[in-house]
């Protein structure tokens, strides 16, 4: 559809809205309760977490599903704890709960600046990290933050669980790797390297509060070197990203203004830029470069 | 004796607010009530084809769907205006029909098409879905000053030009021509003073209720004024007799503006539930607000101020293009005119002053008066315009104000001051509050420490602007003089209980303002009684005996007026029942903290006891009515003119643009106050908006004319964490012409504010040779013009 067909058509939907389709409900006890349902209802049917994405779009009418599995209420999925040297964060787990964990805080402290700016309170409340990631919104803040925190996405479906990296996960426009009835049922994150240092900046959309422009980095420091720099971005293109040119310039350099400078200079490099009332092309990736050296200068800090 | 006055007392009203037992329109359940739902163009111009209503029909739940041709054959009028703006030529203005659903062509981006009558809400919904329109789409135009070009899309097909109106007030155009060009200098600025959704948190919401057996109707209404709506709708539109009408607008989330209009879907509720004999309700959800609630603002304007050489200003010359929307809302001819060119005087002594204004119809939501109405515009464009020359001349903004400001007068001793623009200002010291502004401000150390945070790479900025409103909205002659169809006079009945306790009935109407604490201190101070002997009761037709609503800060000053006369007659009463109980004459006695006394003595008598003795008059004065209660009609003198200093403090932050307010200063001089704690909060509130204005809010059409950023998603509200801790402080010099001395203060933070946030981020970006940018600044406009 072009451009304008397209806006015609949010427009046509945005004159008779908020009122949700009629839909089935049913509360799920457990993961492989949800998971049968979801094999039971098969296409029609969503998993409803915290609702901060799907609900609205149902009252748009953009999603009408014919029936919502609730998961909101699992406890088995809601928790954030050490195993080893692995964070572990229930798919459950509310940007809130993440937000004021200290497990978190100490593994990567840009999980907590990243939760602290999602949204407002009554999302953070709500909100869960499986969610965001299931819905994989361009502009969501979690995508840049689990890839640079090299994250492992364990998955659960009918055929057993299995584990995908961040970077493999998510594949595009509000697009993932997770297969037809399959659930997020927790986020890995090894513990980095001492001298690891990170940070999540993000550039607001100030309606909605997603990003325009987000961007999470994670540098280990050894002998005055960036040994390893990862970076994520996300709100930038259709989909959060490794900036990997980025990552690669500062790599065995010293982290000084003028080498994460020059680093940064190459964020957006080869992206297609997403553009909207609130930043053209042209002035996201001006963003991408100066959000980049903000999060590179706060990391290293 | 002011044991209430002046006090900081707490909202009486927020108890039921905030436990959340407000009982709102959507609130209100009715036996055997249906519900509506609205089909709505999402075209901006589309012919309609054709309309198929059978599948809907057929849906189980469905009672009915009505289109235009059913309201067009039932032979009811469209939606009326309240005011007329004549051609300057004398020729009467385009007024084209606004009917309840249109029936041959849609006119903007949710237009009313057709209605759906269902069991419930989510039936009607879903059969609103199942309603086949068929249209041809149409070119369209949003923009006032294009859609005056010839070609342009025709909105109606007799307003040529898409031309409502062309107006100009002020000195004949030679002179001001004249006066500028012996000017040593002029400033020019030309900009959009862009439109703004109004986004009260309550949506709208309407139920008819139809009781066949009595014929009469009720109708619940989000209102501002549930009078005028029933004026409007009943003689205007429906053809009903107003007596059999009962219109009930309860507690209301919020208006600023929006919800002083009589809106179709009103009428069209009561039209439905007498069809269906049954209560008919329909709510707004948000889309249809932002599309459909009247929207604020857009005037596309260009102004010019000439100097002498010591810096006094010379002249002014406004030519703006109003863009007034699809139809004509209530007030919309009257905001753009009168409530915009005769607040080009400003606080300052400009000798020539002419002002230009054409109101032009485009395919938009229509534009009618937001929180200030007319009054920001003006004060937008003369303190832009002050900032903008003090940088080009090389003077200091606050000096150049105070050269030109109008010298203090009290509209007492000194006489008030004639404008050059049809007002006569009543009491001011223009002075006085810049001066307490500026000291707040710690001015003279501001502008060293942004010379020193220039020098560190830091672009801070500080704005001004000094305002003035006309409010208490309106001596009815003077209106009527110019083209207001309504009075705008206010009334006031006091009920004294046989107890003593009281009941108040105002035509005012608070949505949010606090009048039934304020009204409440105002009473129980004048009869010397608790507060919480005080009622008021507002909203309800049926109640109050008439009223023209709450806007325009008018509900204290003309409102709070009209009880102000009825209580002086109760207390004259009250004085002759006093005397005969007490044996003494009339002019004997006094009346003070709740009792009559016998002068010089302690003989007195309760203001209870005379109640009650005036309810039951055995021993009573001879020919004296028994009974209490007192209605009054208050039509003000003149206007109100509060005013104000605001000086904003912003940084910019050069990598991206992005402006944060670091600083808001508001001193507001709105005389009398009765409580500071409500004014603060109309402050802080008003604040919110202008400065939303300045830097986030704006209504985006493309060119299809298509509202783009019709939802919370995509509309920039302010929120707490975009502002700072505001800085208020008070000037008072009341009101020389109203018993209380009160000016009103419901407007004063939206009309100051947003020049002095737009005058900072210029000051701050003055470095780059920037002097002006269009609203709201966003960060990418900013960033571009710094690099550009």
């Amino acid at each position: 559809m072009a451009g304008d067909e397209l806006l015609i058509l949010f427009n046509y939907l945005n004159c008779k809205t908020m009122i949700p389709n009629k839909f089935d409900y049913h509360r799920a006890s457990s993961v492989d309760e949800a998971i049968s349902l979801m094999a039971q209802h098969g296409m029609d049917a969503k998993l409803l977490a915290g609702g901060h994405s799907l609900l609205p779009a149902m009252k748009l009418r953009l999603n009408q599903p014919g029936v919502l599995i609730d998961i909101g209420r699992l406890d088995e999925l809601r928790y954030i704890k050490k195993e080893g040297n692995e964070l572990v964060i229930g798919a459950g787990a509310t940007h809130d709960d993440i937000a004021h964990s200290a497990a978190a805080r100490s593994t990567f402290s840009m999980l907590s600046e990243a939760a602290d700016l999602i949204g407002d309170v009554q999302v953070r409340n709500k909100g869960t990290i499986g969610g965001s990631l299931a819905h994989a919104d361009p502009a969501a803040d979690w995508p840049a933050v689990m890839l640079a925190a090299n994250a492992q996405i364990e998955l659960r479906g009918p055929n057993g669980a299995r584990t995908v990296a961040a970077a493999d996960f998510f594949t595009g426009f509000f697009m993932t790797a997770l297969e037809d009835n399959e659930i997020i049922t927790a986020i890995r994150i090894a513990e980095p390297p001492k001298g690891t240092g990170s940070s999540y900046q993000k550039f607001m959309q100030p309606a909605s509060r997603f990003a325009i422009v987000g961007c999470a980095a994670a540098v280990t420091v050894d002998g005055g070197v960036c040994q390893k720099v990862s970076i994520g971005f996300t709100g930038l293109a259709d989909g959060a990203f490794r900036a990997s040119n980025v990552e690669a310039a500062l790599t065995g350099k010293k982290p000084t203004e003028e080498n994460i400078a020059a680093a940064a200079q190459l964020a957006g490099e080869g992206v297609m830029p997403m553009s909207d009332h609130f930043a053209s092309e042209e002035y996201r990736l001006h963003l991408a470069r100066v959000y980049a050296a903000r999060a590179l200068t706060a990391a290293v800090r | 004796m002011t044991n209430y006055i002046g006090k900081a007392v707490r909202r009486v009203e927020d108890k039921r607010f905030i436990t959340g037992k407000g009982r709102y329109t959507d609130d209100i359940t009715l036996p055997g009530m249906a519900h509506a739902y609205i089909v709505r163009s999402p075209y901006a111009h589309a012919r309609i084809i054709s309309i198929d209503t059978s599948a809907a029909e057929a849906m189980e739940g469905v009672v009915k769907v009505y289109t235009g041709k059913d309201i067009a054959e039932s032979g009811i009028n469209g939606i009326p205006t309240g005011w007329q703006v004549n051609f300057k030529n004398g020729d009467t203005m385009k007024e084209p029909p606004h009917p309840l659903l249109v029936a041959d062509k849609a006119r903007y981006m949710g237009d009313a098409v057709a209605v759906v009558i269902a069991e419930n809400r989510e039936i009607a919904r879903d059969a609103a879905d199942m309603v086949e329109v068929e249209y041809e789409e149409l070119p369209a135009v949003a923009g006032p000053k294009k859609a005056t070009k010839d070609g342009a899309p025709l909105v109606h097909d007799d307003a040529p030009n898409n031309l409502c109106f062309d107006w100009e007030l002020g000195n004949p155009k030679a002179e001001v021509d004249e006066a500028l060009d012996r000017s040593h200098h002029i400033t020019t600025l030309e900009f959009t003073n862009q439109r703004v959704v109004p986004n009260a948190i309550e949506p709208r919401s309407a139920i008819g209720h139809y009781e066949s057996a009595s014929d009469k109707y009720t109708l619940y209404t989000t209102s501002q004024n549930p009078h005028l709506t029933r004026l409007l709708m009943c003689a205007f539109v429906l053809g009903i007799p107003e007596h059999k009408v009962r219109v009930v607008a309860p507690d209301v989330g919020g208006g600023f503006g929006s919800k002083i209009f009589h809106y179709a879907e009103e009428a069209l509720m009561i039209w439905c539930s007498q069809r269906l004999n049954r209560p008919v309700k329909w709510t707004a959800d948000r889309s249809e607000a932002f599309m459909t609630d009247a929207h604020g603002r857009d005037h596309v304007t260009k102004a010019e101020m000439g100097f002498d050489k010591d810096g006094k200003i010379t002249g002014l010359r406004v030519k703006t293009y109003a863009n007034l929307g699809a139809y004509l809302s209530t007030f919309a001819p009257c905001v753009p005119t009168w409530l915009h060119g005769t607040l080009l005087q400003g606080l300052y002594t400009t000798p020539k002053i002419n002002v230009d204004v054409t109101g032009v119809f485009t395919h938009t939501t229509p534009v009618d008066a937001y929180r200030g109405a007319g009054r920001p515009e003006a004060t937008y464009l003369l303190e832009r315009l002050m900032d903008t020359a003090a940088l080009e001349m090389k003077m200091d903004p606050a000096e150049l104000r105070m050269k030109n400001f109008i010298p203090p007068f009290d509209g007492v001793e000194q006489p008030g001051y004639q404008t050059q623009v049809a007002l006569q200002y009543d009491s001011g010291n223009y002075h006085g509050v810049l001066e307490r502004a500026l000291e707040m401000a710690g001015y003279d150390d501001f502008r060293k420490e942004q010379e020193k945070a220039r020098k560190d790479g830091k672009l801070l900025g500080v704005g001004f602007s000094t305002y003035i409103e006309a409010c208490g909205i309106a001596p009815s002659a003077v209106v009527g003089a110019l083209g207001a169809r309504a009075g705008l006079y206010e009334v006031g009945q006091v009920r004294v209980q046989p107890t003593g306790t009281v009941s108040v009935y105002t035509g005012s109407h608070s949505h949010g303002q606090g009048h039934e604490t304020t009204f409440a201190q105002v009473v129980a101070d004048r009869l010397g009684i608790p507060m919480e002997n005080v009622e008021i009761i507002h909203g309800d037709s049926e109640a109050v005996a008439f009223g023209m609503g709450t806007y325009g800060s008018r509900s204290l000053a003309v409102g709070g007026s009209a009880i102000m006369k009825s209580l002086d007659k109760i207390i004259e009463k009250g004085a002759k029942i006093a005397a005969h109980t007490l044996e003494a004459s009339e002019e004997d006695l006094e009346f003070a903290e709740g009792k009559w006394t016998v002068k010089g003595t302690d003989k007195s008598v309760g203001f209870g006891d005379v109640a009650l003795t005036a309810y039951v008059p055995h021993n009573y004065p001879e020919g004296l009515e028994p009974g209490m209660d007192f209605s009054s009609f208050y039509d003000p003198a003149n206007f109100t003119y509060p005013f104000g200093a605001h000086i904003a403090i912003v940084e910019v932050d050069k990598d991206t643009g992005k402006v944060s307010l670091k600083r808001f200063i508001a001193v507001d001089d709105v005389g009398n106050v009765i409580n500071p704690m409500i004014v603060d909060g109309q402050i802080h509130g008003g604040l919110a908006q202008g400065i939303g204005q300045a830097l986030f809010e704006g209504a985006i059409y493309d060119e299809n004319a298509q509202l783009t950023n019709g939802s919370y998603m995509d509309y920039t509200m302010p929120r707490a964490d975009d502002l700072p801790s505001f800085e208020l402080d008070r000037q008072v010099t009341p009101c020389p012409h109203n018993p209380l001395g009160v000016k009103g203060a419901g407007e004063a933070g939206t009309i100051g504010s947003t020049p002095a946030v737009v005058n900072a981020v210029m000051d701050a970006l003055s470095p780059f040779g920037i002097k002006n940018l269009e609203m709201p600044l966003t960060p990418e406009r900013v960033w571009r013009a710094m690099n550009s």
